[in-house]
This record gives C-alpha cells, structure tokens and sequence, in this order.
C-alpha cells in the first residue's frame, strides 16, 4: 500500500525485526521522523530533531508509546491527559508490549465540533495549538479541507493530524482516478480507520468528524468509526456537548447554526484552559465548503468581549 | 461499560446488547448496534477495546461470508464459533492482540440453537445463557435463579427485562436502550427494543 513507500513500512512491519535502528540501516533514505525516531539525529546538523531517551531507541513504531490501559468505551472516567491512570476497577489484560511512558505529555487540547442539520453539515473548531500549558499558536487550522465536498476536523497531535489529511486527500484522488467516481463520506472514513489501525495504541490522532454531502463520521485512532449526526472531540467536547444538546434541531436554519456552533466552541473555551482564540466555522453543502468568517466577539488571545479589539477579519473564500 | 446478554431456550436464543458507544465519559452514540450478522441464523454480540470491536468482528463476519461462498454452504454456529475462538487464540500472543469479549449465538438445522460464550482470552464455552461486561455481576444470578431449559419465547423476554431493570436499579452508569434479537430455525428476528425512563 501506498504508507508502505511513504515510510519504509515493510520493513517495520515484518514480525521478527522492528527496531529504529534496522530501518535506519536498511534504507539509505531519509525516512520521514516518526518511523525513525533515531535516524536523523545522525545526519547532518542542519535538522535537530528531539531524541527521546534510550529506553525508546529499541522499541518498534507500533510500540513506541502504546499504553497498557485498554480504552474501552468504559463510564467510568479516566484523565484525558496522559500518563496511565493508577486505578481501574476491571483487573488488565495482558498486553503485547509493556507500558512504555511517552517522553513527553501529548495533548488533545482542542474543541471541536459537528452537526448535520437542514442545511447540510457545520463544523466548528478553535485555533489553539498548545504544547503542555503553551500556547504554540493562536491561529492554527483545526478544520482541513480534504477535497471540495469534504471536510476534516482533527484533535490531537497536530503534526499527525496534518499527514493523515494529506494521506487521506492523496488517497481519496487515487480512488477518483482509479475508478472513476468519488468516493463516499462511508467509504473514506473506512478507510481512513483502517489506515490508522495499525497504529492504534500510539496516541496517534483523535477524532476526525469527516462529512461531506450530508453525513458525519467520526473517526479515531483507536479504532473507533461512528456515524451520527453530532459529534464534539476534544478535551473540551463536554462543555460543547452540553450546549448542542440543548439546541441542535434538524430544523435550524444557516445562521442560526452558525451561532450555536460559535457559542458551544466559546463556551468549551472559556473553560477548557487548552482551547481557546479563535473559531472556524465550516459550512459543508452540496456545493462544496464555505468557511464563515471570524467575528469579532470572540476575544483574540483571551481579552474580556468588552475591549473588544477589532482585528481583520479573514475573508470568505470557496 | 457495555452489556450483553443470551438466553438459549428449546428452539429458539434471545439476546441482546445495548445501545451506548461512549468514549471516556461521554456517550458519543445512543443507538449503536453491537450485533454482527455472520450468516441468516448466526450473530455475533461484540464488545470490548473500541477498534478491536468492529475490526475483529467485521474480520470474523467476510471470512464466514467467504466460507459460504467457496463451498455453497453455511458455517454452523458451532463452527463458527470455534473458527472465532481460533482466531481469537492466534492472536492472543502475538503484538496485537484483540481485547473482545464475545457471544455468538446460532440455530443449527441439526444441533438446534446454541449460544457460546467467547472472552479475549480466547476462552469458549457453550452455555444455557450467559452475560458480559460489569452488568453481569448484577444480572447472573437472576438468570441463575429463573432460567429453565424450557422457558417459552414470552418468558424469555420477560427474563430480559428482569434483568435490564435490575440494571436500571443498580447499575452506577446509565444504559437507557437495549437491542433485542432472536434467533430460531426462521433466521435472525428483531424485536423490540427495550428503553428503560430514568429510575
């Protein structure tokens, strides 16, 4: 499959071998950072990439990071943030790999949001891109388009989110050409799940409500693939549920959508330390995305509504 | 957490799953169906780690499908269930092992109904009824104190609903609709779901 060339797969994914260190000996090429962690920590100086310790340099891609707890769809809750929580009711199963702690605390910091309604799909996302309590930046894209009718919101490890996009955009071309048609909303979270099977356990990439036409998919790196027609991911999904469920109906119309989208993202803002700035708001037709334009009584960089400083405005574009 | 539960009479397996796909603590879906069809008189309930679910059971579900294709016939149910448990052993001691806990339930037109209780050790057992996830703490011994092998089809949903409510009762998390099923010689019928108000 295509992932294969993009990172050397084959050779990672034979059961005997599986080290970094076999890729980075195998092949003379620069394979992209996440399959070889150590690989280009030897290269020239211009790249300084992190090098995790040790501990990590022996174990596979598919075990790098994968925690021992099961998520299962259990009530009872656990911290969103990792490391592993110490206290589960249900006694844990063997693993294949040991609990390797991640180096460092990969967060789900985000809100994201969408709903199918009369008018087609809204979804909604902030533009906070943190890094365990910075804020990275203020202004980042959480909502990616992925072709002219489909659209992608991430959460989760934002320069994952970024490739699986691209892979999936690439995909979905590829099956375009190929056969000639598009391939449905069904059919391309299909295949975006079993492309992250087989990283599933490495945090990789959270929730993807993907839709186009008039269906939602959710998509996440655990495996989980769910149709609905509400979906919120991210560590400030409760708050924004709470406010959807109190107003989401088939029957709003656009602009009325448009502000309860706003208002669940702003609200999950103003108590989720991990979101915040801005919202993007697509609307998603049968002609194709929209993105809505940025208002001004969302605060930029968490000043209160009442100084209110206005700042331009991006532009509408198809 | 999840639920499910079987109950084997003389002709005929009831059973049912409910309907909560949740992630972490929120209930994400309220009307997800946990029942595979393999074949016109067999179903599978899956449940357990949230990708393994779908990708284990949908593994299972084409490979019986291919099974009937090549050789014109149906796996039994008791085949079927031992190809799952196989399968299920495999990879148990491989890097990535599938946590599901299963029960699959099936009419034979010659062994009659049968219901097999299967969990991610790769365990499997045949048994009169059976339940799994935290709910079967709370609802075996009802099951263990009502059931007789020849409990008619009304009786068996009456069971059922015993033991839903003494979820509803006591249950910690809230689990408001179940699918119900019921397999016999007929196929696969659905019937219907049962939603609990709050307590």
């Amino acid at each position: 499959m295509a992932l294969q060339d993009l990172c050397n797969f084959g050779d990672i994914f034979q059961e005997s071998v599986g080290t970094a260190r076999n890729v980075t000996a195998s092949g003379k090429r620069k394979s992209c950072s996440y399959a070889s962690g150590v690989a280009l920590s030897n290269s020239t100086s211009l790249f300084h990439f992190y090098i995790p310790e040790a501990g990590y340099l022996d174990e596979s891609p598919i075990q790098f990071g994968q925690i021992s707890t099961m998520q299962s769809s259990s009530g009872i809750p656990f911290p969103e943030m990792l490391p592993i929580p110490s206290s589960l009711p249900e006694s844990l199963p063997f693993t294949s790999s040991q609990a390797v702690p991640l180096p460092f605390p990969m967060a789900h910091g985000t809100t994201t949001l969408a709903f199918m309604f009369q008018g087609g799909v809204l979804a909604a996302a902030d533009t906070r891109s943190s890094c365990s309590g910075l804020v990275a930046c203020p202004a980042s894209q959480k909502i990616l388009p992925i072709h002219s009718h489909l659209v992608g919101t991430t959460s989760g490890t934002s320069a994952d989110c970024a490739l699986w996009k691209r892979i999936l955009s690439r995909e979905l071309r590829l099956y375009q050409l190929r056969y000639g048609r598009r391939l449905s909303t069904r059919g391309a979270a299909k295949l975006l799940s079993h492309m992250l099977h087989p990283f599933k356990g490495t945090e990789l990439y959270c929730g993807c409500p993907c839709f186009s036409g008039p269906s939602l998919f959710y998509v996440c790196s655990d495996g989980t693939r769910l149709e609905g027609s509400l979906f919120s991911v991210g560590s400030g999904s409760p708050y924004a549920y709470s406010i959807l469920d109190q107003g989401v109906r088939w029957g709003l119309t656009v602009e009325e959508a448009t502000s309860i989208a706003r208002e669940a993202v702003y609200r999950a803002t103003h108590r989720d330390a991990y979101s915040g700035n801005f919202v993007d708001v697509y609307h998603v037709t049968s002609k194709g995305w929209t993105r809505r334009t940025h208002e001004t009584h969302m605060p930029r960089f968490g000043l209160h509504p009442k100084y209110n400083i206005q700042y331009v405005a991006e532009s509408t574009h198809c | 957490m999840e639920y499910l539960i079987g109950i084997q009479g003389p002709d005929y397996v009831l059973v049912a799953a409910d309907n909560v796909a949740a992630s972490s603590i929120i209930q994400m879906k309220h009307d997800y169906d946990k029942m595979f069809k393999l074949s016109e008189k067999i179903l599978l309930l899956c449940v357990g780690e949230a990708g393994d679910t779908v990708q284990f059971a949908e593994y299972i579900q084409k490979n019986v499908q291919l099974y009937k294709m090549r050789n014109g016939y149906e796996l039994s149910p008791s085949a079927a269930a031992n190809f799952t448990r196989k399968n299920l052993a495999d990879y148990l001691r491989s890097r990535t092992p599938y946590h599901v806990n299963l029960l699959l339930a099936g009419h034979d037109e010659s062994d009659g109904p049968g219901l097999f209780y299967m969990d991610y050790m790769a365990s499997l057992a045949k048994a009169p009824f059976a339940a799994h996830g935290y709910g079967a703490f709370l609802t075996l011994s009802i099951l263990d104190r009502y059931y007789r092998p020849d409990l008619s089809r009304v009786e068996a949903v009456e069971l059922l609903r015993k033991c839903v409510e003494e979820l509803n009762k006591r249950f910690i998390l809230n689990l408001p609709s179940f699918s119900v099923r019921l397999i016999d010689k007929d196929g696969i019928h659905d019937m219907e779901k049962i939603t609990l108000t709050a307590k």
